[in-house]
């Protein structure tokens, strides 16, 4: 009896030992997997660690050049909003914007200059849109992936899938996307429909989705360049290409030219750059 | 048999009403739908059957394989026909009269698809 309770309590002080040994031995081999594959990741993912493969569209704003030219912000912002059935309700609070003009403060707030900066930059039209960012919060954001990146760099939606529930503007550092609280298809009080005329061959929004600037991506697939780059095309005041094509002009110009980029400590790699 | 004055009439009755719609409507041939084909078009990007049972499923598809594949916007028909991937700009060239192609069947079997919520309907023949 004494040498059976002898063996039953090394068997048991056994057991509680390697109940204890085996899991903590096998929680510090997979932390330890996951410190090095969080290592490789990050080394991976770090800027021009990796040579960057396939198509990245990505745009120059020149923004001297909309000084220069003034109603040309415009122009390109109208041509976007026309060709994409964009609605205007009249008013800030509902509005719908896919391409819009803010004061270089808004559109630049991490500018450390603080107060000692040109004057005219205040005067300044700052043409800005969706940065189709290389690391999209928004993309992250979405519960039901109906915004997602594209294997051309674009972030697009599908609106079909769109649920309506905000997270990826709250996520979007730069107010890129715009609710439709109000159906676009609708009418104001005078009568007038708030699409002024419908382009027969892009759909319109229904109320109740987020939407944004696409990059065109439908002009794209036919070869052609986006609505609002055309629209500036005579002053070459936004170039629009491939980022990851060495010898494409954006590249050129990002090579010969010093640029800035919206919000860079937010750490989105946006696809937008300009030239003040 | 108990009561059966007043329960074989009820019974008999009651089977009249439930298969009332088969009197009044099955027989109607003529309020079956039929949708307007194109007249310059004989060819569809599928065979009829498969429309008939699946378009759905197939614009889903064009959908997701343009949108988030980075597939073609241009098909091609068995005989070789180009053709654009597409509701707006490809379904409604040929079927250009949504009231006389879509609604027809949609109407008759009480579907209501969202599309024209967003998708535009050609002009002409709204």
């Amino acid at each position: 009896m004494d040498s059976k309770r002898r063996d039953f309590l090394k068997i048991a002080g056994l057991s509680a030992i390697a109940g204890i040994a085996v899991p903590s031995a096998f929680n510090s081999l997979l932390k330890g997997e996951a410190l090095a594959s969080e290592h490789g990741a990050a080394a991976a993912g770090a800027h021009g660690a990796v040579a960057p493969t396939g198509k990245r569209w990505g745009m120059v704003i020149d923004v001297k050049k909309f000084s220069a030219n003034p109603g040309l912000a415009e122009k390109c912002v109208s041509t976007c909003h026309a060709v994409h059935n964009v609605p205007d309700f009249g008013n800030k609070k509902d509005e719908i914007k896919w391409v819009w003009v803010d004061s270089f403060n808004h559109v630049f707030p991490d500018d450390s200059s603080q107060y000692k900066k040109p004057e005219a930059l205040d005067s300044m039209p700052i043409l800005t849109l969706c940065n189709h960012c290389d690391n999209p919060p928004c993309v992250r954001a979405c519960p039901t992936q109906a915004t997602f990146k594209t294997k051309d760099g674009i972030v697009a939606m599908d609106y079909h899938r769109c649920i309506g529930c905000r997270f990826c503007m709250a996520a979007c550092p730069y107010g890129a996307r715009s609710f439709n609280w109000r159906d676009p298809r609708g009418k104001d009080a005078n009568g007038q429909p708030f699409i002024k005329a419908e382009n027969p061959k892009f759909p319109t929004r229904m109320r109740g989705v987020v939407e944004k600037c696409n990059f065109c991506t439908e002009r794209l697939a036919i070869g052609q360049i986006p609505a609002c780059v055309e629209a500036a095309a005579e002053s070459k005041a936004l170039v629009f290409g491939d980022l990851n094509d060495p010898a494409s002009e954006v590249s050129q110009m990002l090579k010969t030219t010093f640029t800035i980029q919206r919000k860079p400590s937010a750490g989105t790699h946006p696809s937008l750059f300009y030239i003040i | 048999m108990y009561g059966k004055g007043r329960i074989i009439p009820a019974l008999i009755l009651f089977l009249g009403v439930m298969t009332s719609p088969m009197w009044f409507k099955s027989a109607d041939v003529s309020k079956m739908p039929k949708p307007e084909k194109p007249k310059d078009y004989t060819e569809c990007v599928a065979p009829v059957q498969e429309m008939r049972t699946s378009h759905m499923v197939l614009l889903n598809q064009w959908r997701d394989d343009i949108l988030r594949e980075g597939g073609s916007r241009i098909g091609k028909t068995a005989n070789g026909t180009e053709y654009v991937r597409s509701l707006q700009n490809g379904c409604m060239k040929c079927h250009s009269d949504k009231k006389k192609f879509c609604d027809e069947c949609h109407n008759y079997t009480s579907v209501k698809p969202y599309c024209w919520d967003c998708h535009l309907q050609p002009k002409e023949a709204m």
